[in-house]
């Protein structure tokens, strides 16, 4: 047996015999176990030790199948072929039998009735699985791997398939299988018992997908409104973004880099900020509303709750991000196409209706698509401003938390939600996928382009102008908002806000941060930081092999793992309760979920600015490594990796920003110890308390701007926005 | 002389009906058998997709042969990956890694087989002296000219004493001038270290000047295997008579064949050349267009024809005459002054004309 093979059979020997089988509630890292009665205490032993003293007998086969390969090869000369074989057997075998007992013997014994009148009763129960569980999981994982390489699969080689099993796994186990979950409880009644009937009762509901209000009733179903807010915000975003677009690339306007710097706003603003500054300018005590009502003598609405207010505030949040791939898409435009337009004597005109727009056509579907899907995604906005307009994410929230609380329910309204993203999705790849009109690089094949005619060129300037005033005036409320005593009614500036959310005071012990926001901060910094590394990690590895390696069922890996981003955030959130609430996998309450979730709602943004820089790395250059005679592993690790510095660099901006400003699956994994900054912005904002609320957003978007800059400084002239403009648009 | 360390592994090259299938049908090499001797420099030439970038590709260990075996010295390497197979290789774009010195380019490989770190350096250096770039070490490769460049490709791999060393068109990414002394130079090193080389590449001219012997392939399979001075004068077909230098390509009928010779018509022209295994009936002849000469009107048997085109290119001048017996390409020298639309009678060389074999 080679090296990589003993290593992984002795980490799983060492999780089976020396490390707590169970997860620890104080945490691993405590290392309280450590003195407190291990190995011995039940709590605290590792399997081995169990097993010893005659408790959880059902763990033995493991040890059975850990010491196959041992027994079975030894260092004996055998077929290369055999060896394999008698590998992949044992991981085979070791990941069926973690799966089967963990899911078969839960808290309260036997997880299922025909397990108790097969077997007889079962007087034991176990915990969820802790270190020395998941190293035997990893060990028999890598096992396997190493079995199907050594029978040939990818020119057996041994990293590649390794790396290839552990995305499968996770992908599997954070992504198929908490959304699998969740459609089992969708189709449960409050017993338990399977019925596809009260699945469809329950999916078919009128509240759903009623159709009152066009028969003159007062309200549709939330799955009609989703619907309708979306196809709203995606068409408008698309036609704001070609705006912004076309008079960033073809016209003579002077502040182009400022328009462009614009397009970072989105990315570090968390989602629902947008809605507050609306609520600022708009709401009851709204500075225009006041101002309009006193000029015409009106009594103020509420007007903005509802449609409108989600409406505008989503153009607000997601007109950039159209921005940034119809940019691409309009740079993509073969200069030399409307030259050759142009000596064919069309007008300027004429060029742009007949040849330029025409190749826009897949992109500008391609802005509108993901337009939709953010919008169907959105939670925070309808959240702060959505009044009697339900819409599906907001819904499945209040069907969670309060006083319903049924979990039913909220899968149902999930699957419904996830019918649309995905639906999108598919379309977005499977259409779009093969109709791009533009280069690949995102540069002409040299040329000028021709500027925009007049008659296009005068509404741009008129949409884009107006659009900019009302975002900087947005942002302005916001960071002027913070130092607002009580916003509409009392206008003195304070920093009364500012001092109970980040107070800093002095003890006996040092500096004392008694600010009511510091304990989320830091929580949100270090989850932040922790899920950063490890989604470049996940993302770049990924990107790697869809670039470099071929495999079988490559396109379906592919799928599995960009799938994640047509997943709504409420939907993960509200899948990842169903799923990891109980054994086997127990992690609600803990950091690990919020780390975990972020990792697979972010990976599709590593995979895209991985597979983007990946592409520009000439392939020659691995394989003369490999001729060389270094291995894949060290290929990656010597040539890949320090050619890919500024996509990793990206890859860790993104997903540390995208992990501070999330709030839609975060708002279900929070708990007491760990609890996030967005999701404390949102109590302040139910309870009416906008001045720390705002206070927060902007220290909050302060921060962000500020690691956005330093990574830009650190790597130079690495321009995130174009990398993320490329990558968007290849989505 | 630090040349000497480095000593020569080189071993012979096999492929038995080695074929490459990419997806279910796509049929990239057919069934290829050959064999390199050890310490050979053979090319392999054909025209883009004919399968030779594979051949090349397979040898290293790059792709994997679909079925077939391939023996490198004694060993079957057949599913070997290219890693653990005795092979370096030159790439078109040089493939120099970017972020690394010259000197950390060329240890790479050594680094990697685990030899002490003096003998790296030590070997490192000798082998970009070999090259003629000691002193450039420390520099990054984008700081070199291309030449420059190409030769630091060549020590990177040349210091793994590899079995066999690999060319895949190396010449493509240079200036017309510098190719001449590129191509040069890898002879020699290649004769003077006794290496096995097998190279790739679509230009002929390149092809008959470095080569010991010449593998010619066209749509995956092997055209014509033999030394240069074989394929220039003995082609097998029309293609390898086509690819390699030019030919024009005659429909003859052949009247007589007494022994090994064989009386061949070509309009009104009689000649007698090697029967190359023809027998009387129509068969195939090329002739190339250096070894076509042009007479005035009234020349006694030969083939009359109209000059259609005529252009001056320096050393020679070209024409396109048109005959009885189709288009005939013509290369005089540049004295010949025929102008379009003149009269012509056209005669063939005595070594000019070869009879291709029946098909």
């Amino acid at each position: 047996m080679n090296k990589s093979t003993w290593l992984w059979l002795v980490l799983g020997l060492i999780g089976f015999c020396l490390l707590p089988w169970y997860v620890q509630e104080d945490g691993l890292w405590g290392f309280e176990w450590l003195v407190d009665g291990y190995p011995f205490d039940p709590d605290y032993a590792p399997a081995l030790f169990l097993l010893m003293q005659g408790e959880k007998l059902w763990l033995l086969p493991l040890a059975f199948w850990l010491l196959l390969p041992i027994a079975a090869i030894g260092n004996s000369p055998k077929t290369v072929r055999y060896k394999a074989n008698v590998l992949l057997l044992a991981g085979v075998l070791g990941l069926s039998w973690l799966a089967i007992q963990g899911y078969s013997i839960g808290l309260r014994g036997w997880n299922y009735e025909a397990l108790a009148t097969l077997f007889g009763p079962l007087d034991d129960r176990q915990y969820g699985m802790g270190a020395g569980a998941l190293l035997v999981t990893a060990a028999f994982l890598f096992i396997l791997t190493t079995g199907i390489a050594g029978r040939g699969a990818v020119n057996g080689d041994v990293f590649v398939v390794g790396a290839i099993g552990l995305i499968i796994a996770m992908v599997t186990v954070f992504i198929f299988f908490p959304i699998v979950q969740m459609l089992s409880s969708a189709l449960r009644d409050n017993d338990g018992t399977y019925s596809l009937g009260i699945f469809l009762a329950k999916f078919l509901d009128n509240k759903i997908w009623g159709l009152n209000c066009l028969q003159g009733g007062t309200r549709c179903g939330v799955a009609w409104n989703s619907l309708f807010l979306a196809v709203l915000v995606g068409f408008s975003t698309t036609v704001l973004g070609l705006a912004f677009a076309l008079v960033a690339t073809r016209s003579g306007f002077k502040y182009k880099k400022l328009l462009r710097a614009l397009t970072v706003l989105p990315i570090i603003t968390p989602p629902f900020v947008i809605g507050l500054a609306i609520i600022l300018l708009f709401g009851l005590s709204g500075s225009i509303t006041q101002f309009v009502a006193e000029l015409f003598n009106l009594q103020p609405t509420r007007w903005i709750y509802g449609l409108p207010g989600i409406y505008i505030a989503q153009m607000l949040s997601f007109t950039p991000i159209a921005f940034l791939v119809l940019i691409g898409v309009v740079e993509g435009v073969s200069p030399s196409m409307e030259e050759a337009a142009q000596t064919l004597r069309a007008t300027k005109w004429q060029t742009f209706r007949t040849v330029s727009l025409p190749l826009m056509r897949p992109g500008l579907a391609n802005a509108f698509l993901l337009g939709f899907i953010e919008s169907m995604a959105d939670f925070g906005n309808p959240l702060v401003l959505g009044g009697n307009y339900d819409v599906l994410s907001t819904e499945i929230f209040f069907a969670i938390v309060g006083a319903q609380n049924d979990q039913g329910k909220a899968a149902v309204l999930a699957i419904a939600l996830l019918i649309f993203t995905l639906t999108a999705f598919y379309a977005q790849r499977r259409w779009l996928g093969k109709k791009s009109y533009t280069t690949k690089t995102g540069k002409g094949d040299g040329g000028m382009h021709v500027m925009l005619p007049r008659r296009v060129l005068l509404p741009c300037y008129f949409i884009a102008m107006t659009w900019g005033v009302f975002t900087v005036t947005v942002y302005g409320m916001i960071l002027y908002g913070g130092f607002v005593e009580t916003w509409g009614l009392n206008n003195t500036l304070t920093f009364k806000h500012y001092i109970t959310a980040f107070g800093i005071g002095y003890n006996d012990f040092g500096i004392h941060f008694k600010g009511a926001a510091w304990d989320s901060f830091w929580t949100t910094l270090k989850i932040a930081a922790t899920a950063a590394p490890l989604t470049a990690i996940v993302g770049l590895l990924t990107a790697w092999l869809l670039v470099r390696q071929n495999f079988a069922g490559k396109n379906a890996f592919e799928f599995g793992t960009m799938l994640s981003f047509a997943i709504p955030g409420t939907v993960i959130g509200v899948s990842y309760i169903l799923a990891f609430n109980v054994p086997p996998i127990e992690l609600t309450g803990t950091g690990a979920i919020l780390v975990i979730s972020f990792i697979f709602r972010n990976m599709p943004v590593g995979v895209r600015a991985g597979i983007a820089s990946m592409s520009q790395i000439d392939k020659s250059l691995d394989e003369a490594s490999l001729t060389l005679g270094a291995n894949t592993w060290r290929t990656f690790t010597r040539i890949i990796l320090p050619l890919m510095r500024p996509a990793i660099l990206a890859a860790l901006v993104f997903s540390f920003v995208r992990a501070m400003t999330a709030i839609s699956a975060v708002i279900f994994l929070v708990s007491a110890e760990y609890n996030m900054a967005t999701s404390y912005i949102i109590g302040r904002v139910e309870n009416n308390d906008y001045g720390i609320a705002i206070a927060y957003s902007s220290v909050l978007i302060v921060v962000m701007l500020a690691v956005v800059g330093l990574m830009q400084l650190l790597v130079g002239r690495v321009d995130t926005r174009r990398r993320l403009s490329q990558s968007e648009s290849k989505a | 002389m630090s040349e000497s360390q480095f000593g020569s592994k080189a071993a012979s090259v096999e492929f038995q009906q080695v074929s490459k299938i990419y997806g279910k049908t796509v049929m990239a090499v057919d069934s290829v058998s050959l064999h390199v001797e050890a310490g050979e420099l053979v090319t392999l030439l054909g025209p883009s997709g004919c399968g030779k970038t594979t051949t090349l590709r397979m040898i290293a260990g790059l792709e994997m042969a679909s079925s077939g075996s391939i023996k490198i010295g004694d060993t079957d390497v057949t599913h070997v990956p290219a890693t653990d197979r005795d092979v370096s290789m030159v790439f078109q774009s040089y493939a120099l890694f970017p972020h690394m010195t010259v000197l950390e380019n060329v240890s790479y490989g050594l680094k990697i087989s685990k030899m002490k770190k003096a003998e790296v350096l030590d070997r490192a250096e000798s082998g970009l002296e070999l090259v003629g770039l000691s002193g450039y070490g420390s520099r990054l490769p984008s700081e070199l000219s291309g030449g420059q460049q190409q030769r630091v490709a060549v020590a990177r791999a040349l210091v793994l004493e590899p079995q066999v060393l690999l060319f895949d068109e190396p010449l493509s990414n240079l200036d017309a001038k510098l190719r001449r002394q590129v191509r040069e130079d890898i002879r020699e090193i290649q004769t003077k270290l006794g290496l096995t080389v097998v190279y790739v590449t679509h230009d002929q001219e390149e092809a008959l000047a470095v080569s010991d012997r010449i593998i010619v392939m066209n749509n995956a399979v092997i055209a014509q295997i033999g030394a240069p001075r074989e394929l220039y004068a003995q082609p097998v077909n029309e293609f390898v008579a086509d690819f390699i230098g030019e030919a024009n390509l005659f429909d003859a009928q052949v009247t007589d064949v007494n022994d090994t010779l064989a009386t061949v018509t070509i309009g009104d022209m009689q000649i007698t050349i090697a029967a190359n295994g023809n027998a009387v009936g129509p068969a195939r002849l090329a002739v190339r267009p250096q070894a076509i000469d042009l007479y005035d009107v009234g020349e006694p048997n030969s083939l009359s024809g109209v000059v259609r085109k005529a252009s001056y290119a320096g050393s020679h001048m070209e024409y396109q005459v048109e005959t009885a017996a189709g288009q005939v390409f013509v290369v005089s020298d540049a004295e010949t002054d025929r102008t379009v639309g003149a009269d012509v009678c056209l005669r063939f060389r005595s070594t000019g004309p070869v009879l291709l074999p029946p098909a």
